[in-house]
């Protein structure tokens, strides 16, 4: 099952050498103050999951990702493309779900937003208003298409907000703490929203029971990885640690 | 949405918005060099028939937009009595009226999206500075997204200072209430450049409906 | 412009949009109730600058003659743009660019008084000085008469100047965006 995920990403991403995600010496600061230190990692798991305490450098290393950071130093590869000269290629390929569904919506309606993205690619009318109906399908939208965006209940908003990710056709995803400010049921819904997904995806959360099918858990502190395992081998130490 | 469009099918409404502006551009510039009450008096007819006869708009949409300037208007005329005599006063009355109502009257059968369009092939010539016609709609459909936002947070924070005891709104809270939505503007900045609102192609197709 | 610029665009748009909702606070000793809605318009020149204040303020307009009635007491279309008060409408891009201007050329030193010195500058002298004429040219006045009728509004706007200037010299400490340079710290 896992294994015709990882064929179906591995189909989409055929082009160009099958590295997924690389850092190399990787550092990053803002100003003065040093975020990320010397990250070095291959990741061509599907399921990547990102742990750690608020302020490790979890979100720097997610917008290193999709190069909405380029590293103070060092290199990041996502399937070969450097984020620092082939940005746009790599946004195009990695879509990204932040945590304030609030600060993702653009558009004052519903189905508008979801179709943001897609004129921003320049898809045709016709097709865009096709894929914009069948995410809000697969989203139990599809009844609020015209209704303003800001009267969706939190997890209507999240949802929404991976919606308009998805109906981009990316082929690897990055959530930065997508359930942090959901209530269980909804939270509940993401993840199985995740858990879904035919997608390669990196996974940064508090919430470590979304983690356990993982195929892969790192743990951040102090802006290095200080473990990384198996979800088995990672959430219990990471846990014990934290005393 | 909130807006004061008011839906319909009649003529006036299927008007192409910018058709529609043009005219009322066309107004604004003309009635200016009319100066005779009895043409005026006219066009304000003529106004007012499109409005409630063909475009079949409640009366109440049409006072709405006149009620705010009933006094100045009023004021107007008293002082062109005393200044100069009610011919001129009447001139100077009417012109602002029939603009005002018209203004209303595009304003009622033109839905929002239809204007944000026209506002974009506008904007065109702007392109000669550098600046995308695309991202003109973008920028009020932001601005639209944002103000529910606004007041959603300017309400929480109302409310967090009144469970600490706080009479009345303080100045000291409008600080925080900023910071709260610029750091909110930049995350969505980071959530539009993540979906590709960078890498506009040169004509970014319309937008959806609203 | 970067789509974060837009972005502070749209939200100072969206922030005098949301004073226009406010309804007008009568003061005891004024002659007429203060609107919050020129508050906005100097803290956009403040907080964001000239060109980006004045954006917005341009943009606020285009909302407003779309027909989103956000202008206080619930106006807005294009009708607002023609009754003898508009020019006061017009003035506000201008007026929040001169204040950006003003922000800026002091930047290094923004003090409560440099503040209060561009917010009375460009919030009420450009204001008046683009209104009353208009007002006079729309109604067939003298301009002695419209000034007259503007000098009403004027203890309001100094008391919004005020608060303006202690606001942005606030916000100017924990928030700077005019220098804004890298990324600033966000909700994620
Ligand atoms: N734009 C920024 N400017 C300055 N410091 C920042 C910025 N973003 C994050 N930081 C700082 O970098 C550190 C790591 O932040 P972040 O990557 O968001 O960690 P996490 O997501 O694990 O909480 C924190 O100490 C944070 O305060
Ligand atoms: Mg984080």
């Amino acid at each position: 099952m896992r294994f015709a995920r990882r064929a179906a990403g591995v189909a989409v991403a055929a082009s160009g050498p099958r590295t997924a995600i690389e850092l190399r010496e990787v550092a990053h600061a803002y100003g003065e103050r040093a975020v990320l230190d010397g990250v070095t990692l291959s990741l061509t798991e599907p399921r990547i999951g990102v742990i750690g305490a608020n302020g490790s450098g979890k979100s720097t290393f997610a917008r290193l990702l999709n190069g909405l950071v380029v590293p103070s130093a060092g290199t990041v590869l996502i399937d070969g493309l450097d984020t620092r000269t082939q940005g746009r290629e790599v946004r195009r390929r990695v879509g990204f779900v932040f945590q304030d569904p609030d600060a993702q919506i653009v558009h004052p309606t519903v189905a508008e937003d979801v179709a943001f993205g897609l004129a921003n690619q320049g898809v045709p009318a016709a097709e865009r208003d096709r894929r914009v109906a069948e995410v809000l399908v697969r989203y139990g939208l599809d009844g609020h298409r015209d209704h303003p965006a800001h009267l969706l209940s939190g997890g209507q908003k999240q949802l929404l907000a991976i919606a308009g990710v998805l109906v981009m056709r990316p082929q690897r995803v990055v959530f930065d703490e997508p359930t942090t400010l959901l209530d269980l049921a909804n939270t509940r819904r993401v993840a199985r929203v995740i858990e879904e997904l035919e997608q390669d995806v990196v996974v940064v959360t508090h919430h470590l029971d979304l983690l356990a099918g993982f195929d892969r858990v790192l743990v951040f502190a102090d802006g290095r990885v200080v473990a990384d395992g198996t979800p088995a081998e990672t959430l219990g130490w990471y846990v014990a640690r934290m005393g | 949405m909130l807006s004061l469009y008011v839906p319909g099918t009649s003529p006036v409404h299927r008007a192409p918005a910018g058709l529609k502006l043009a005219v009322l551009a066309g107004l604004g510039v003309g009635l200016f060099a009319v100066s005779r009450v009895e043409v005026l008096a006219g066009v304000l007819a003529g106004v007012l028939v499109l409005g409630l006869g063909v475009a079949r708009l409640p009366v109440g949409v049409l006072w709405a937009q006149v009620r705010p300037v009933w006094v100045l208007l009023a004021v107007l005329f008293g002082f062109h009595l005393v200044v100069t005599d009610a011919a001129t006063g009447a001139v100077a009355v009417l012109r602002l009226l029939v603009l005002v109502l018209a203004a209303a009257l595009v304003t009622a059968t033109t839905r929002v999206t239809a204007l944000v369009a026209v506002v974009e092939w506008l904007a065109r010539p702007l392109r000669l500075v550098g600046v995308r016609p695309a991202r003109v709609g973008l920028v009020i459909a932001m601005t639209l997204r944002f103000i529910p936002l606004v007041a959603e947070q300017a309400a929480r924070i109302r409310e967090a200072q009144a469970a600490r005891g706080a009479q009345r709104v303080r100045l000291g809270a409008v600080v925080p209430l900023l910071i709260a939505v610029l750091r909110l503007a930049h995350t969505l900045s980071e959530a539009l450049d993540a979906r590709g609102a960078d890498d506009v192609p040169a004509r970014r197709a319309s937008p959806g409906r609203a | 412009m970067r789509t974060r610029d837009l972005a502070y665009v749209a939200l100072f748009a969206a922030i005098v949009a949301v004073l226009g909702l406010v309804p007008p606070v009568p003061v005891s000793g004024l002659p007429v109730p203060i609107t919050a809605q020129t508050l906005g318009v100097m803290l956009a020149g403040s907080v964001l600058g000239a060109r980006r204040g004045g954006l917005a303020l341009l943009v606020f307009l285009a909302v407003v003659a779309v027909g989103v009635p956000v202008l206080s007491g619930g106006r807005g279309g294009l009708g607002v743009f023609v009754g003898p008060s508009a020019g006061y409408l017009y003035s506000w891009p201008v007026a929040a660019f001169v204040i950006g201007w003003l922000t800026q050329l002091c930047w290094r030193r923004y003090t409560l008084a440099w503040a209060l010195v561009a917010n009375l500058l460009g919030g009420i002298v450009v204001v008046y000085a683009i209104g009353i004429p208009f007002t006079s040219l729309f109604g067939d006045l003298p301009l002695a008469a419209s000034a007259t009728g503007a000098l009403a509004f004027v203890p309001g706007d100094l008391v919004k100047a005020a608060a303006a200037s202690v606001v942005a010299v606030a916000v100017r400490r924990a928030y700077p965006v005019i220098e804004a340079p890298t990324r600033r710290a966000t909700a994620g």
